[in-house]
């Protein structure tokens, strides 16, 4: 089915990325990641010596700090931290530096929809550029579903406000390897098809038949 | 059994207390092994719940929600507020979730728990994208008064499925909910009415008498932890320390979803792992929907 876009997209398509790394030097790592308006700059420092309490120290632990834009950080953005974090820690080989931390910054430049997804993949790619051992990508995206059913990739922040129903889903990306082809699939689905991380909002009404 | 077991010879020695906690997760997939848990409950069984309503009797709803033994306690608080300019015929609910020190060892008091403001931010995007509550209903007079919805949930023990938990007292302490009487008086002031003067009822009526919320769908949730292919329901907080994969899924009573939530974890959700998790929840649904209709008979009669 044909959806109007304000700006002109076709439903699945996404804005322009724009992703650079190494943007800052006093940092191990840091990538500045923008999805059309939205923009978020991340850093990473680590792996630094200890972890915090609660954690296990038999494993390297991530630290995640969000900064928002202006003003200070509430329930959102802890929730966003949290997902952030349990995310970052399921790609890392966390038994390579036990007990240690290695924290990342994520800095909101600007936001105009798709902020989570967005700054997913920045930390991701300022992960890279610090050299911390992952055993796959992390590529996130934001999938907004209209009450026909339709799905909208990516959408803007007037789009998001126009769907009340969005889903935020993270996939590991699709790994090239000499391994015999069965490996990498799990099932009869390739294993870039196993959703790793998923935070959604808004009823979904046509979206169940899917699980059934 | 299958599984590469070089702690096998050991554990036949070792005490059983002394092996759970030194080898957790070989403890733990020994169970799984047999399709048991340590628990004793089958791998898709949800644990006991019971939910008890009118818990505290100063709140106008509240409710009592155990699951295994993780608790909770639900009320509702309703006061008068002038509504917003931007929705003059809307009143408000708001969410909070507190887990005190009592709850769980791992909380310290001074310092929130980091799972607090997460489960609060849960809870009332759940309850605002179902469209459980019209917040019209809510509504006094239009533009001038309102009714502003405190829901406050305490966690007294914090044993794994901590939003299951809080959503379902959640549900049932705004299910118990009765909205006080009021009514305008000459100043065009809200007042509370009394049942005492019942005789003074000159003062114009606003909302005659104690009333229910209408409540469209009600959802209710579902925790399941991924461990290789096995999917566990409602997992304690023991398990829940073992395995990293969590994953929620939300569903109202009309089979709308209403969330699916995932955290990372090590195990990834292909379609298959999230049907056998719907066909779990679906089938909780029905269990859940059945005890809060059968609590809030047994309120009524």
């Amino acid at each position: 089915m044909e959806i109007d876009r304000p700006d002109g997209r076709s439903a699945n398509q996404l804005r322009p990325l724009a992703c650079s790394c190494s943007v800052l030097h006093r940092a191990h790592g840091s990538s500045s990641w923008a999805q059309g308006e939205t923009k978020v700059l991340a850093a990473v420092y680590g792996p630094k010596a200890g972890t915090k309490k609660n954690e296990n120290p038999e494993k390297a632990s991530i630290e995640i700090i969000w900064k928002p834009k202006s003003g200070q950080i509430g329930k959102v953005e802890k929730e966003y931290e949290m997902i952030l974090k349990k995310t970052f820690e399921s790609i890392c080989i966390r038994t390579i530096y036990p007990n240690t931390t290695t924290t990342v910054i994520v800095q909101v430049l600007h936001d105009d929809g798709a902020l989570l997804p967005c700054a997913i993949n920045a930390a991701c790619a300022a992960l890279v550029d610090a050299g911390i051992p992952l055993k796959h990508l992390a590529v996130a995206i934001c999938c907004s579903v209209t009450d026909s059913g339709c799905v909208l990739l990516d959408p803007t922040k007037d789009e998001e406000e126009k769907l009340k129903a969005f889903a935020n889903l993270v996939f590991p990306n699709a790994i090239v390897s000499v391994l015999p082809d069965r490996s990498l699939k799990v099932g009869t689905e390739p294993m870039a098809h196993g959703i790793m991380t998923s935070v959604t909002q808004g009823a979904m009404s046509g979206i169940l038949q899917h699980f059934l | 059994m299958g599984l590469p077991n070089t702690f096998e010879d050991l554990s036949s020695e070792m005490e059983v207390d002394a092996f759970r906690r030194l080898f957790p997760l070989r403890y733990f997939e020994r169970h799984l092994a047999e399709s048991i848990r340590p628990d004793g409950r089958p791998l898709g069984k949800a644990r006991e719940t019971s939910i008890f309503l009118g818990a505290v009797s100063t709140a106008h709803g509240s409710a009592l929600v155990k699951i295994g033994s993780t608790t909770m306690l639900a009320a509702v608080k309703m006061e008068v507020m002038s509504p917003s300019l931007e929705s003059p015929d809307e009143g408000c609910l708001a969410v909070d979730f507190f887990m005190p020190p009592i709850c769980s060892p791992i909380v310290r008091p001074g310092r929130p728990a980091e799972a607090s403001p997460v489960v609060s931010k849960q809870l009332s995007d759940t309850i605002s994208s179902s469209k459980m509550i019209d917040l019209k209903e809510l509504s006094l007079v239009s533009g001038k008064a309102a009714w502003m919805t405190y829901l406050d949930i305490y966690c007294l023990d914090a044993d794994g499925s901590l939003y299951d938990a809080a959503l379902l007292s959640a549900v049932a302490a705004l299910s118990h909910l009765q909205i006080p009487a009021v009514a305008m008086n000459d100043d065009g002031k809200i007042v509370l009415v009394s049942d005492e003067d019942g005789q003074k009822r000159a003062q114009e009526p606003v909302n005659k008498e104690k009333r229910k919320l209408t409540l469209r769908s009600i959802p209710f949730s579902l925790t399941c932890i991924l461990h290789k292919n096995y999917i566990l329901a409602d997992p304690t907080a023991e398990e829940e320390s073992i395995v990293e994969t969590h994953l929620t899924i939300v569903l109202d009573t009309s089979g709308q979803l209403i969330s699916l939530y995932k955290p990372g974890g090590q195990v990834l959700a292909y379609t298959s792992a999230i049907q056998d998790c719907v066909a779990l929840t679906r089938q909780r649904v029905k269990e859940l929907k059945s005890l809060l209709d059968k609590e809030n008979s047994a309120m009524e009669v």
